[in-house]
């Protein structure tokens, strides 16, 4: 090492990062980066149409023509071109997507406009994007609240016997969100504890979470709280050990109430955690799935992601196009959720510069 | 909060305590009931006339003489061949975290010893690749590894999730190799060694509890994984959570439930085991990537 060395200035030359970091950034642009461009391409091709070839019977009364698959020139073509035809925006538009003619055509035919607004709403991505965003909409700052309260609570009790409440708090957290919403069915279902007991309670014998659309909505939410919260309130928890003791000290001696302290020292305190936990669990409950499977609820409930999942699951021929399509939206959906972070942070590096 | 000077009245006391009391119920409840009820027949669990019959065991009793059965538990481990199942959780969630670790460290490590723009600009893009959801990255894997044909085997759903892993870990460990103090390689490297020696030898010592964390959120990560390896498996090498969904039955042909509780509670035992031995540094991780903001 020469005198001249700029060591502390920065500690690693290019040479050197470049190195370290070569194996986890190929990692990430072979299976991030290019997924992304592969699923963009795909979103732009449709499954090929079958192959069909006019056959002529002839029999003593005469000929008829019937029109008939060619199974043959059909494998011959999805083999040739396996991406399908190029279909450009066609799928994006098409009625499983945006449904751009059928919102004109119903623009077109509905009398007021709450008709119009139903109709829409029928449309399938229009009703997977209703359910996302009412989804986000409600867990996200229950989530927010009930850790908090939580956390508050459990900072409130003896330093002892804390380690055991933590870790039945964190449970709903750490089970896979299958495993958490099918511990959760199994109990409201009409043939669980819970869901019998309502039956039993409100005596219809017919009550149950499949027949209601909004019950199953609910069922959800509060599934997205229950599994969600613990994260708010470990974060929270930790927070609240960093606040400092002297401005609380004299908050108490200048006869600050208990609610007085929390608004004007706890919560100033741990503003950029909450921005935190709100942003990360916005991103997670943007992609809510999982939940729809375990409750057995596709039939009211689907989201952007289950729609995803429904085409590559499809069990006559995969739609990678549609799934490319409604995942690309996605995305942008996505985009529109960080923006607000990433322009925040954009603007904090240039005056940090 | 222990303030020393806070007199808590008796009323917020109580409250405080009747409201953990009732959430730790809401949140563990469910987990004991599914253990409860996963040694009863599904007649009792699953019960059409009178859920009470899951306490008092009444078709149990009929069915097996005993009042808890293993029944599920022996059916869906040989007939269900869950243990092909475990087998293929463990051989992922073993190759998972150890290469996470490996690429993680290295790359976290250069990102918190880079003071140039780029390095905060390829945290950002991580943040980015993080918010991605799972199934969209699959829309875009499923099309190019038919082609290729590494479509259902496990070494391409180890890789995929290594990749899916890596932003969160590197941003953990990021934020766990910031606390390490430079003057320590800046002394290493003074003394003759390379970055990869003080890298090696001086900071992965002192890094272990960062390690640990960042280890023990991908082994969450490939452990708990249903997207990517119902998607990309095929029925052979499933993992144990599409298993558990394959148990569920569909339209055409009726699951076995009760595999699926058993199932469920064999998969969330070892886990529940090792965040009780490991509380704290999950709880430090979640905190790590919180301090930062």
């Amino acid at each position: 090492m020469g005198i001249n060395s700029p060591l502390t200035q920065n500690l690693m030359p290019n040479k050197t990062f470049f190195w370290f970091f070569l194996p986890t950034g190929l990692a990430m642009i072979l299976f991030i980066g290019l997924p992304i461009i592969s699923t963009g391409i795909q979103s732009f091709y449709a499954q090929h149409d079958q192959v069909v070839k006019e056959v002529k019977k002839c029999d003593p009364f005469g000929c008829t023509v019937s029109i008939v698959v060619d199974n043959e020139e059909t494998t011959k073509l999805r083999e040739a071109k396996p991406l399908g035809k190029f279909n450009g925006f066609g799928t994006y538009v098409d009625r499983n997507h945006l449904a751009i003619d059928e919102i004109k055509k119903f623009w077109n035919e509905t009398e007021n406009f709450g008709a119009f607004v139903d109709q829409v709403t029928n449309l399938p991505f229009y009703k997977a994007l209703i359910f996302t965003l009412t989804y986000c909409l409600f867990v996200t700052p229950n989530v927010l609240l009930l850790g908090f309260i939580i956390a508050l609570s459990l900072n409130a009790v003896a330093r002892k016997i804390r380690g055991p409440l933590i870790f039945g708090t964190i449970l709903p957290m750490i089970v896979t969100p299958l495993v958490g919403s099918l511990v959760l069915f199994w109990m409201i279902d009409s043939q669980g504890i819970i869901g019998a007991n309502i039956q039993n309670l409100m005596n219809d014998p017919y009550l149950s979470l499949k027949s209601s659309k909004t019950l199953t909505w609910i069922t959800i939410i509060i599934y997205g709280i229950w599994h969600h919260s613990p994260f708010a309130f470990v974060v929270f928890y930790a927070a609240l050990q960093t606040v400092p003791q002297e401005p609380v000290e004299a908050a108490i001696i200048d006869g600050a109430s208990r609610f007085q302290r929390i608004k004007h020292i706890v919560l100033p305190h741990i503003y950029p955690v909450v921005t935190f936990v709100a942003l990360i669990s916005l991103m997670d409950n943007f992609r809510v799935f999982e939940p729809i499977i375990g409750f057995s609820a596709e039939g009211s409930a689907q989201s952007l992601s289950w729609l995803i999942y429904d085409n590559l699951v499809n069990e006559e021929v995969i739609l990678f196009g549609s799934a490319a399509a409604t995942s690309m939206m996605t995305i942008v959906g996505i985009a529109i959720l960080l923006a607000p972070v990433l322009i925040r942070t954009w603007k904090e590096f240039k005056t940090a510069r | 909060m222990d303030y020393g000077l806070d007199k808590k009245s008796t009323s917020l006391k109580t409250f405080n305590t009747i409201f953990i009391i009732v959430w730790l119920l809401i949140a563990c409840f469910p987990f004991i009931w599914t253990f409860w009820g996963s040694f009863k027949v599904r007649a009792d669990f699953f019960s059409r006339s009178d859920w009470w019959y899951a306490i008092s065991a009444f078709n149990t009793l009929i069915e097996t003489g005993g009042k808890f059965t293993t029944d599920a538990y022996t059916q869906a481990w040989t007939e269900g061949e869950f243990w092909k199942a475990s087998k293929n959780t463990i051989i992922v969630t073993v190759f998972v975290v150890s290469i996470s670790l490996f690429l993680g460290t290295l790359g976290a490590y250069a990102l918190s010893r880079s003071t140039e723009r780029y390095a905060f600009w390829i945290l950002i893009a991580a943040l980015i690749f993080r918010a991605m959801p799972h199934i969209t990255l699959v829309s875009g894997y499923l099309f190019p590894f038919f082609q290729l044909q590494i479509w259902g085997i496990l070494p391409t759903t180890i890789v995929v999730l290594v990749a899916i892993n890596q932003p969160f870990t590197l941003w953990l460990l990021y934020s766990f190799f910031k606390t390490v103090p430079k003057e320590l390689d800046e002394s290493a490297l003074i003394d003759g060694c390379s970055y990869f020696q003080a890298f090696r030898h001086i900071i992965m010592p002192v890094m272990w509890p960062g390690v640990i964390t960042a280890g023990l959120f991908s082994l969450m990560l490939a452990y708990n994984d249903f997207t990517v390896t119902a998607l990309l498996l095929n029925q052979e090498n499933h993992t144990m959570v599409p298993k558990i969904q394959s148990y569920l039955g569909t339209n055409q042909h009726e699951g076995n439930l009760m595999w699926a509780v058993s199932a469920v509670v064999s998969a969330t035992a070892p886990l529940f085991m090792l965040v009780m031995f490991f509380q704290r540094q999950v709880i430090s991780g979640l905190t790590a990537g919180a301090v930062k903001g």
